[in-house]
């Protein structure tokens, strides 16, 4: 649409095509270009919707007019971690779907407003964006000294990039856990599940909790968080109660609330199992909408100034 | 020095077959991760003495497994793996590392805590999210081992395959890992045969077992056969379910075999029954629930979460692990015991 914000997805892969169905639909932002670094199919499905498309990589995208101003980077940490500063000198703000965490992380239900101007942001992981919620749904209630996350994903849905270097998804998990779900002490657990057929991502959120923490306030508080990302991944729902534990002595005398989470994709382009890679691609989608909302609100303002001058 | 080779692959064997006592790492889980320093201090003097080459210590889930989901250590690991370092006069130090849960920084404080060999685990097909831990490994110049755990859960040629990427990355010993105890006789040697075929002129094929259907001393005498030149065992079987394959027991029955093992069997009783036994929790037995998890298929760590969960939401816990083979559940998803107990509960009331 006329007037909108250019963006561009970097990676044509299973994520990258899976953010390209998502972001059809945006009323705010075009993508315009899809880019990888050697013909794939993704950059053909690209090409089959309108999309200019290339395999010669970022070098081509810098060399593009209009440039994007906003880029999707679904490529590996170690591509971003060339990539940003590219970005950055060509003014472009970088949505990051990889680990590499190179800037703030966000996590929609939790953080979104708060970066919107950063040159660059971080998606933390897929098992980030699906925990963090729950993290940040009890520290708001009560301190949460700290916090255990144990994401289960089909192994069909965990990519080359996520296998090679796991423990750039515990460590950055683990980081935000703290970052941006607020406990104190943040640990991550993944485990890749083959069977057949493919399980629907499952995660489970510990949370240590003084001993007289107001159960009450942290069901509902929980339950309001659920509610708040089902607003971009509607298959995000708890599989039972928040569970609580009693305190004991090898806790330090805290007690522990549990949440155990399935998040069903919605199967834009990707399997439903993989939630996974569904709720990180609809919180791209969603911060990078927001993004652009601020770039077009701030050409509005200029737009204004101008023709008063 | 441990007269390894470590450029050249594999390291010499100095017996006709290397055994590696896991007692302070799988039998981690059946202490729920209480082991003092005094008792790893007291296990390693005699296994040491008794000529057990490689002794691993670790956290029963690994590196960084102290945790909500498996348990919280009782004495942080680096200290029981520095402990371990220092009465070990001849024997290898071992941890247990599997990616997703432990990370090359915790390898990392280990090799300086006097760790010399990893055990990287992973499912049996998920072999490639290991590379990044055994390239780690072997730049600290540490001997390598990988486990393909739940063995049962793929086709011998496909557990090959899955060898094949371990070795490729820098593994000088994949392992046939049993977690379940469930693997019967044929499909053992199966499984030995096809590792042998695949990587036995360039690594050594190890066989870990656990005793769920009581097979793991006469698998290790298969796997002898076979050629497979590396086994585990723990002393009076301390390790997860129904415990791993006695390595009291493997050392008696590999001596009237007449196969060189190094271990002096009389040195392993007294370990066994003056220093292991005294601080038992329970002696691991092939009861119920340990029964179901061979024969259903479980992963054997999750005996003691079940027995828990049953407890709390009153559902037997031979149900729930039933459960757990049904749906598929691998090593490390001791949360989904958790799930299985509270959906099996709602479905009775």
């Amino acid at each position: 649409m006329a007037g909108n914000v250019t963006a561009a997805i970097v990676g044509p892969g299973n994520i990258g095509t899976d953010l390209l169905a998502k972001l059809r639909g945006s009323t705010v932002l075009d993508v315009g270009y899809m880019v990888g670094v050697v013909e794939s199919e993704g950059l053909t499905r690209a090409r089959n919707q309108g999309i200019t498309a290339s395999a010669e990589g970022v070098d081509w995208l810098l060399r593009q007019d209009p440039l994007p101003e906003i880029v999707f980077e679904a490529t590996s940490a170690a591509a971003h971690l060339a990539n940003a500063p590219r970005y950055a000198e060509a003014g472009i703000q970088a949505v990051d779907l990889t680990p590499a965490h190179v800037g703030p992380m966000v996590c929609p239900a939790v953080n979104l407003t708060e970066h919107l101007a950063a040159p660059n942001v971080s998606m933390i992981t897929c098992g980030g964006q699906a925990t963090i919620p729950m993290v940040a749904a009890v520290s708001r209630v009560t301190p949460v000294p700290y916090a255990e996350i144990v994401a289960s994903v089909a192994s069909r849905s965990a990519g080359p990039g996520t296998r090679a270097n796991i423990d750039e998804f515990t460590q950055t998990t683990a980081r935000a856990v703290e970052q941006v779900g607020g406990a104190q002490r943040g640990k991550a657990i993944i485990i890749l599940n083959p069977v057949e057929p493919p399980m629907i991502m499952r995660d489970t959120v510990f949370c240590m909790i003084p001993a007289d923490a107001d159960r009450a306030a942290l069901i509902r508080s929980i339950h309001d968080m659920v509610a708040d990302v089902q607003q971009y991944v509607p298959g995000y729902t708890l599989r039972a109660e928040p569970q609580f534990d009693e305190p004991r002595d090898d806790w330090r005398g805290h007690g522990r609330v549990a949440v155990f989470l399935e998040v069903k994709g919605n199967g834009d382009y990707l399997p439903p199992y993989a939630g996974n890679l569904d709720i990180m691609t609809a919180a791209a989608a969603r911060v990078g909408a927001l993004i652009a909302e601020n770039k077009l609100a701030e050409r509005g303002t200029r737009g204004a100034q101008g023709a008063q001058a | 020095m441990t007269g390894t080779e470590q450029a050249a692959g594999r390291p010499a064997l100095r017996h006709d077959v290397r055994i590696t006592d896991t007692t302070l790492r799988d039998g981690s889980h059946a202490m729920a991760h209480q082991f003092t320093e005094s008792q790893v201090r007291d296990t390693v003097r005699a296994l040491d003495a008794a000529g057990v080459e490689v002794i691993e210590v670790t956290h029963g889930d690994g590196l960084g497994g102290s945790s909500f989901n498996y348990g919280f250590s009782h004495t942080d690991e680096t200290a029981l793996i520095a402990a371990a370092r220092e009465e070990a006069g001849q024997a290898t130090i071992a941890v247990l590392l599997v990616p997703g849960i432990g990370t090359v920084d915790d390898l990392k404080r280990a090799h300086d805590a006097g760790a010399e060999m990893v055990r990287v685990a992973t499912h049996c097909t998920e072999a490639d999210v290991s590379p990044q831990h055994f390239a780690a490994a072997r730049e600290l110049g540490m001997e390598t081992v990988g486990f393909l755990m739940m063995a049962h859960r793929t086709p011998p040629e496909n557990l090959a395959k899955q060898a094949r990427i371990m070795v490729d990355a820098g593994c000088q010993a994949p392992y046939v890992t049993d977690s379940a105890g469930a693997l019967l006789m044929h499909e053992a040697k199966a499984r030995f045969e096809a590792l042998v075929a695949e990587v036995g002129d360039e690594a050594w094929v190890g066989y870990h077992g656990h005793q769920n259907l009581s097979l793991g001393v006469a698998n290790s005498v298969l796997a002898y056969e076979a050629g497979v030149r590396y086994i585990d065992g723990s002393l009076c079987a301390l390790g997860a379910g129904a415990g791993n394959t006695p390595t009291e027991v493997m050392a008696a029955v590999f001596d009237r075999l007449g196969i060189s093992t190094g271990l002096d069997v009389l040195g392993l009783l007294d370990a066994a029954e003056d220093v292991v036994h005294p601080y038992l929790h329970r002696w691991p037995k092939m009861d119920r629930n340990a029964v179901v998890q061979g024969w259903a298929g479980v992963y054997s760590s999750f005996l003691l979460h079940a027995e828990r969960a049953a407890e709390r939401y009153k559902v037997p816990a031979h149900e729930i692990l039933r459960r757990c083979g049904e749906l598929g559940y691998v090593g490390g998803q001791e949360d989904m015991i958790i799930d299985v107990a509270i959906q099996l509960s709602n479905s009775r009331h």
